[in-house]
């Protein structure tokens, strides 16, 4: 292995580099300039993506354990997208006096959280698979309970790392029964032998289970409202996209690989998960109030929707899947950049505050219109695109009936995005939040986010880009 | 000695293991004693992995190699975990499952 090759890893090397310099710094800035951290950490992370989009071949490294391709990198090129948006959105949280001398804090664990998940997306075998899933779990934690003098940070942080912890149990379990059924840790050569074996079964029906946890399907979703509601907004922006999209990302992958040859089994759990993730998700998110929890279950429905293109199982069905992602990233981002801008300023977080939004902050409400009707999939925006591809693809693998369910649920969900619009543009109040501005970072997430939630549904090319990468990875 | 003992033992304690620790994770209502539970379900893991690498695959080491990061990385989710838990124990006053329960439905 030569320096070139070595170079080949430059998503995660430079992460960890960009964690260390803004150690180095925190460590020689006196208290009062703590806040310089914060432009210095944007600029290097701007440069950080950037460098992410030069296009670089296919490569594996360490016999086999991290490899890398084009796909994948577009992937972690859209996770980098997603963490400067929320670096963006938090800025103004972060100058708050009570989170000066935690500011670096934020930074390192959230690009440790960061590293590992793109490790695990380029691992090769369960090994590196499992470190980059605990990397990506176990500071996501420490972020939840950030805020340590608020009982209810605390109470997501213990809730998170609790529930993480017993799904990595469970997730080893089910790796350590293939290992013993095959004899490898490595996907290229489990995958030439896994059979319909019972004790395979088994340890799928271990795997999934672990899986469904970081990625909260039912009925594996419980910690999920609890957890978004406790931890700081922006970390909760970042769990509820960041975390859901390289988990979905994951087990797709996993699944069109490792365990391709369970498909004719398989296809009948994520039938039922996706029929129950769905419903559930959409009928709990009806009668929340709070935002945070409201978001929570709506991100749980789509997770559900999610299954979809992974049932169908194909090319479209992977294109589809990382193309919702995408989109999914812009259109919730915009939901919960405005969500945190509102909380921060004001500290209200409940859907009666939206009372009469329109009135005092016209653009905010715009945005969350739009974001909305995006995570809802109505037809201008970006989002009616990503749930078509999902339909799409799951029609062609010939599942009409879990199609005809998920327009129902979509249907469904409609309902409970319009109540908070219904809120901020109809409802009557005498005392609507008052007006007040951005700051320049908070505008400009926003505004990244509700471009793309606008322009990725009419620019066809990133479909295109994305499917043609696709078919190399599938055949 | 070992050539005496079948692999179907070890096997046996490991699912045990792993299931009682599932089952004193949702009974136990001290967070301690909860994240005892978790690394009860991580040593079966450990287990697992060495006895079938050990009877199963003798010529290899990736069974071995897998237990060793498995328990380095259990010993950081506890240092996290116990981390967390004092937090709370400095908010709420207990370590108990029954307090921690501002957030329900």
């Amino acid at each position: 292995m030569n320096f070139n090759d070595f170079l080949t890893m430059r998503h995660e090397l430079m992460l960890t580099l960009l964690a260390l310099v803004v150690l180095i710094i925190d460590l020689n800035l006196h208290n009062r300039h703590k806040h310089y951290i914060i432009p210095i950490t944007l600029g290097l992370f701007f440069v950080n993506l950037l460098v992410g989009f030069i296009p670089e071949g296919s490569n594996t490294l360490f016999g086999g354990m991290y490899r890398t391709n084009p796909l994948l990198i577009m992937m972690k090129n859209i996770l980098n997208i997603g963490v400067f948006i929320i670096l963006l959105q938090s800025v103004t949280w972060l100058k708050k006096e009570e989170n000066r001398e935690k500011i670096s804090e934020y930074f390192i664990l959230l690009f440790s959280t960061l590293i590992g998940m793109n490790f695990m997306i380029s691992s090769g075998d369960f090994l590196m698979f499992y470190l980059g899933l605990e990397l990506a779990t176990i500071p996501v934690a420490a972020l939840a309970a950030y805020t340590h003098h608020q009982t209810k940070s605390a109470e997501a942080g213990i809730k998170l790392i609790l529930s993480s912890a017993l799904s990595s149990g469970i997730l080893l379990f089910g790796i350590s029964m293939i290992y013993g059924s095959t004899g490898s840790i490595y996907f290229d050569t489990i995958t030439k032998v896994y059979a319909n074996t019972p004790l395979q079964l088994l340890a799928f029906i271990f795997f999934f289970s672990g899986m469904s946890f970081k990625i909260s399907l039912v009925p594996f979703h419980l910690w999920t409202a609890d957890v978004y509601e406790g931890a700081p907004i922006n970390v909760t922006s970042y769990l509820s996209v960041i975390s859901k999209g390289a988990a979905a990302f994951i087990l797709i992958i996993v699944m069109f690989t490792v365990f391709s040859s369970l498909a004719a089994v398989y296809k009948n759990i994520l039938y039922l998960i996706a029929v129950l993730t769905m419903t559930v998700g959409n009928l709990f998110a009806m009668r929340q109030k709070n935002m945070k929890r409201f978001l929570a279950f709506s991100s749980i429905a789509q997770a559900g929707f999610i299954l979809l293109g992974i049932l169908g199982g194909n090319v479209m069905g992977m294109t589809s899947v990382i193309y919702f992602v995408l989109v999914y990233i812009f259109s919730n981002l915009g939901a919960f950049g405005v969500v945190s801008a509102i909380s921060t300023v004001t500290g209200k977080e409940s859907m009666d505050d939206y009372d009469g939004l329109y009135r005092t902050n016209p653009k905010l409400s715009l945005l969350m219109m739009l974001s909305l009707f995006s995570l809802a999939g109505i037809p201008p925006v970006a989002g009616f695109f990503g749930k078509f591809f999902l339909f799409a693809s799951a029609a062609s693998g010939g599942y009409y009936w879990l199609v005809f369910i998920a327009v129902l649920n979509a249907t469904i969900s409609l309902y409970y995005y319009l109540l908070v619009v219904k809120a901020m543009f109809i409802n009557k109040n005498e005392t609507p939040l008052a007006f007040f501005k951005s700051d320049l970072a908070t505008r400009a997430g926003l505004l990244i986010a509700g471009l793309g939630i606008f322009f990725l549904g009419f620019w066809a090319k990133v479909y295109e880009i994305i499917s043609s990468l696709s078919y190399g990875i599938m055949q | 000695m070992i050539q005496n003992i079948p692999l179907s033992y070890y096997l046996v304690i490991s699912t045990l293991m792993f299931f009682i620790g599932i089952y004193g994770f949702l009974t136990r209502r001290n967070l301690i004693t909860m994240l005892m539970s978790v690394e009860l379900i991580l040593n079966s893991v450990n287990i697992n992995f060495v006895a079938f690498n050990r009877y199963l695959y003798p010529q290899q080491l990736q069974g071995h190699f897998f237990t060793l990061i498995v328990v380095a990385v259990a010993a950081a989710e506890s240092a996290v975990a116990i981390a967390i838990i004092i937090n709370i124990y400095r908010n709420f006053k207990s370590v108990d499952v029954e307090n921690v329960d501002e957030m329900k439905y």
